[in-house]
């Protein structure tokens, strides 16, 4: 192991709260992160039948306040934010001047003039210096963050029955998007029921100092901790894109089923969206062999696309991929990728593979 | 970390035993989590000390097995194909890969200490 490139990995607020667990530390995004802790398999289930807790505080956050604080986010994304009320939260899209995104991020509406963005860890400094190169054609603030939150993620059926008895507010009244001030375990807090697994649950916005102490009561109310492994997993089954592997600078937007993000409004890079999109991304399951990102995906022996993430499925027993195909080849049933050299036959699923009944 | 002494092992993770049996370390299984799938040779073929014979795939990622020693495969583990979580509950026992028919050893491989002592 290069300890010189461990001691560049940035470390969340819980880094050692994650060695206290047993974690096996791996570095993401420029960030040192527990893959997991008891097993992949074991966290992806309490995912999908109890509930889990996610360290996510290497993700950044930025803030964006004054009177043009709406028009400049509304001209930098795809999605229309103003139909975003206080108290609610948005994904969204950044696109690039040149096509491709810049990053998927989820938006926060603290207030009128007031936003919280939430974006990927591995994209903090390019988002940061792609906004700073905007805003300044708005009467708009943007301030950075990210070293102030820990952010938490909280996901299962059971995520609102868990919390309930040490928040401060009545959860079952919050639905889904919803962003709201309250104290949890006595710690002030914004929560948010929003998530990445395909699961109820809530995400912990918590000031960076006490993200410690609110990860050991959330283990102590019953949470399994959760790795980046189920993270990944439970993301695939639930056919969620994840930047630099579903989006990319490179990559036409409008491939993956997300057209609802892209509003008809005048935002940045928007004839590079209106243009038609050359690949799709389709779901494929197969018998037994787990394909990874970059194995070929063939129809008829020649090669149509390309695998952008692959698994094996812990909640339907099986492998499954997302896969970028040219749009002229993505109406098939029947495809084969290619493992080690071997074409093995995958057959085209509908997207999400798992839907919480 | 289990790793009975009676076995030698590849600075790989691979484990050898006097009767040209293979399989992965139990340090090996836990490093690769859960194990989903293994892709093993074919009965008959001929391989070369630390040649690439089969393939071991967790959930996240796949691994390479190289033979530890040189030598014709004479049998394959048939329960991996629809037990590959053998492999993580039994590394020694009904987790095994493959038999070689050895005719030369790697040069590297190490006794159970020096492996234990290699990966600590």
């Amino acid at each position: 192991m290069d300890n010189a490139a461990q001691t560049e990995l940035r470390r969340t607020p819980l880094h050692a709260a994650h060695l206290r667990a047993g974690a096996r530390m791996v570095p993401f995004g420029g960030w040192d992160m527990p893959v997991q802790y008891a097993g992949v398999k074991a966290e992806h289930q309490a995912v999908r039948q109890g509930a889990g807790v996610f360290d996510v505080s290497h993700m950044g956050e930025f803030r964006v306040t004054g009177p043009g604080a709406e028009a400049f986010l509304q001209y930098v994304t795809t999605n229309d934010v103003s139909k975003l009320r206080p108290g609610r939260a948005q994904y969204n899209w950044l696109p690039g001047e040149a096509g491709g995104l810049v990053d998927d991020i989820y938006i926060y509406r603290v207030a009128q003039e007031e936003f919280l963005l939430v974006v990927n860890a591995a994209n903090i400094g390019k988002d940061w210096a792609h906004l700073q190169a905007q805003v300044g054609r708005y009467d708009a603030q943007l301030s950075d963050e990210s070293d102030q939150w820990g952010l938490l993620a909280v996901q299962g059926p059971r995520a609102e029955q868990l919390l309930q008895p040490h928040a401060d507010t009545d959860l079952s009244a919050r639905k889904k998007n919803s962003f709201f001030q309250t104290q949890l375990f006595g710690l002030p807090v914004w929560l948010a029921r929003t998530g990445y697994t395909g699961e109820d649950g809530f995400e912990v916005f918590v000031a960076a100092e006490q993200a410690e102490k609110m990860w050991e009561q959330l283990l102590g109310a019953g949470l399994t901790p959760a790795g980046l492994g189920a993270r990944d997993t439970l993301r695939l089954e639930a056919g969620f894109p994840l930047y630099g592997h579903e989006f990319s600078e490179s990559i036409h937007p409008l491939s993956s089923s997300y057209s609802w993000v892209v509003k008809d409004k005048e935002h940045l890079g928007r004839h590079h969206i209106a243009a038609p999109t050359p690949h799709k991304l389709i779901g494929l399951v197969l018998d037994k062999v787990p394909v990874r990102e970059g194995y070929p995906v063939r129809l008829g022996g020649v090669q149509v696309g390309v695998v952008t993430s692959g698994s094996s499925s812990p909640t339907l027993g099986h492998p499954i991929a997302m896969a970028l195909v040219d749009a002229e080849h993505a109406g098939a049933e029947e495809y084969e990728v290619e493992v080690r050299g071997k074409a093995h036959p995958a057959r085209r699923s509908q997207l999400p593979f798992y839907k919480k009944a | 970390m289990n790793t009975p002494s009676e076995l030698r092992y590849a600075p790989s993770h691979e484990w050898l035993s006097d009767d040209g049996t293979v399989g992965i370390s139990d340090f090996a299984q836990d490093q690769l989590g859960d194990v989903v799938y293994v892709e093993l040779p074919e009965v008959g073929r001929e391989v070369q000390a630390g040649e690439t014979v089969a393939v071991v795939e967790s959930v996240k990622t796949a691994s390479d097995i190289y033979a530890p020693a040189s030598g014709t495969i004479t049998a394959v583990n048939e329960a991996l194909a629809g037990s590959p979580e053998l492999v993580n509950g039994d590394c020694y026992g009904e987790g095994w890969l493959f038999k070689l028919d050895v005719t030369a050893e790697s040069g590297d491989l190490l006794d159970a200490a020096s492996y234990e002592a290699a990966n600590s």
